[in-house]
């Protein structure tokens, strides 16, 4: 896959079935043990995730949404259970991961993360060097989504001198550099504050809109989860297991004058409800 | 254009001239201070011995100390222990920066390994190290080996504290987005160990530049008969502490160029992090 041009956006309202990104989450239970204490994070968990789907994992403090999300990077195996990553198993039997099969994810973390010592492009870059791209491919790949995010002017600057919101733009371009064709947000703009959240949840969806990627994505914020979704996955705590699944019926791309509708309105109180607040 | 406009545009421009002077007066300040801070101190030493009338075999006014240093520059039996000197301290230090490194790293790294040797580290460290210099002396001799494990015994401890710090530095959220790119262990270590730790490893590495040259004249004074550090002992036994003061002031120069450029290292090596902002 290669960096689609602006004219070239498919069609919001319908997934393209050829893209690849599926996730399919089979039984699965995480528990941690330590100083012989059992804690479940997540249990019993099945979940399909279809190409080119925004999924919002929300649920309160302790449902284990981060435990699901981190299992789904390759960073720690389930205890039980299987997951798939576009039909292949993503841990081999013994726990390690399947190389081939993470290369097909990216991962925002939550603070942005950047390397202090990286410039912006170097930081972009970054997995583009594991998998030994040259070193004009890398920048021009930088340049290009540094472009898209809007910040083609700062590519030589370190991390120290942008903003959080920049931080995090940054973040999720070299998340989409080796051109995954999923990815996974853990709560990627919960530092962030109101208005710049609202930018970032905006260039998210132009983002979504124009590559198609899944999207598997963790907030705690209500509106977040209601504005960026196709799908709604309640999580409901000790142990984590699935709590119910709302699908999300606004059409798409979703101005943020949605979240003042009466629809909206609605969808956002029935999650409250659902999660107890 | 109004007269209003005008004064402010000459408001402004005068703000501006005031600015850009007080830039360059903030970057050249130390070049300035310093110079007369040092005139300052070589005239309060005079007037002191004039007021007073100090002996010169207690305190020798700076001009003798001055004449004398000369005098010894000029001679090579000086140059030959400056040679002697700055090779142990150089020579024990860069030993000390390795091994206090490597012990860093596999400190940090390895817990286990760091609860079974901290004792003995935090031994050898609470030891007084200087009290070890008759051994060092009675199994390397009085050459110049007993001075250099002096020089590693006293530096190498920062290093290896700091990189320790700089090894525990490194946030499981880093890692883990080496893992998630499916990073090999030697771009762990090239794009992500190295880096962090640099900042601090240089901070050990300061510290022992000046205990570097501690360890190196402590070492000589104790058992020696050739450097700088055993001058400093042969001419105060020699009633000439003219040039004793000449002697240290030749050590005091050497001991700040050579932290000045350990330090100046960092402006290079790590100018992304914010302990290289200082002037």
């Amino acid at each position: 896959m290669t960096v689609a041009p602006m004219a070239d956006v498919p069609d919001p309202t319908r997934p393209s079935p050829a893209l690849s990104g599926s996730i399919q989450i089979e039984n699965v239970t995480k528990v941690y043990q330590s100083r012989g204490q059992r804690t479940v994070g997540v249990e019993n968990i099945n979940l399909a995730i279809e190409p080119g789907e925004f999924v919002v994992l929300i649920g309160r403090s302790g449902c284990g949404k981060s435990t699901l999300l981190r299992t789904l990077a390759g960073l720690q195996p389930p205890t039980t259970g299987r997951i798939r990553i576009n039909e292949k198993s993503l841990y081999q039997d013994d726990g390690r991961i399947v190389p081939r099969v993470i290369g097909d994810l990216g991962f925002v973390f939550q603070d942005a993360n950047l390397l202090p010592w990286r410039s912006v492009w170097k930081n972009i870059a970054l997995p583009l060097e594991v998998q030994k791209v040259p070193k004009e491919k890398r920048r021009l790949r930088a340049e290009q989504l540094a472009e898209l995010a809007g910040l083609k002017e700062f590519l030589d600057h370190l991390p120290k001198a942008l903003s959080g919101g920049m931080r995090q733009r940054v973040a999720i371009m070299r998340a989409l550099a080796a051109e995954p064709s999923i990815l996974l947000m853990d709560e990627p703009f919960s530092a962030l504050d109101a208005i710049t959240r609202d930018e970032l949840n905006l260039a998210l969806q132009d983002i979504w809109l124009r590559y198609r990627k899944t999207v598997v994505l963790v907030t705690h914020s209500i509106t977040e989860a209601a504005f960026l979704a196709d799908r709604i996955v309640l999580l409901s705590p000790h142990p984590g297991r699935v709590q119910r699944i709302i699908p999300v019926p606004f059409e798409r791309p979703r101005p943020l004058s949605i979240t003042k509708s009466v629809e909206f309105q609605a969808l956002v109180s029935e999650l409250r409800v659902e999660l107890g607040e | 254009m109004t007269s209003s406009e005008l004064s402010t545009e000459a408001v402004l421009d005068a703000e501006r001239r005031r600015h850009s002077l007080l830039a360059i007066a903030d970057r050249y300040l130390t070049w300035v201070t310093t110079p007369l801070l040092i005139l300052a101190f070589i005239g309060l030493w005079k007037l002191y011995i004039v007021v007073f009338n100090v002996s010169p075999f207690m305190l020798p006014p700076p001009e003798a100390v001055g004449k004398s240093l000369l005098e010894l520059m000029s001679q090579p039996f000086f140059w030959n222990y400056f040679r002697i000197t700055v090779t142990e301290i150089v020579s024990g230090f860069a030993i000390a920066v390795v091994i206090g490194a490597v012990l860093g790293v596999l400190l940090g790294k390895l817990k286990l390994f760091e609860r079974i040797a901290s004792p003995f580290i935090v031994a050898s460290q609470v030891t007084p190290k200087v009290a070890l210099m008759p051994l060092f002396l009675l199994w390397m001799g009085f050459g110049m080996q007993s001075k250099i494990a002096m020089v590693v015994l006293l530096s190498f401890f920062p290093v290896m504290k700091s990189t320790i710090l700089g090894v525990r530095s490194i946030s499981p959220e880093q890692r883990d987005l080496f893992t998630v790119i499916q990073a090999p262990g030697w771009k762990r270590v090239w794009s992500l160990d190295i880096p962090a730790v640099l900042p601090y490893l240089l901070t050990g590495v300061e510290t022992a530049s000046v205990l570097a040259v501690t360890g190196a004249i402590v070492g000589e004074y104790l058992g020696g008969n050739e450097g700088l550090g055993a001058m400093v002992v042969m001419t105060l036994n020699a009633m000439r502490v003219d040039q004793m003061f000449a002697t240290i002031v030749a050590l005091a120069c050497f001991g700040f160029i050579f932290y000045a450029l350990i330090a100046s290292i960092r402006k290079v090596a790590v100018p992304w992090h914010d302990s290289a902002q200082q002037p």
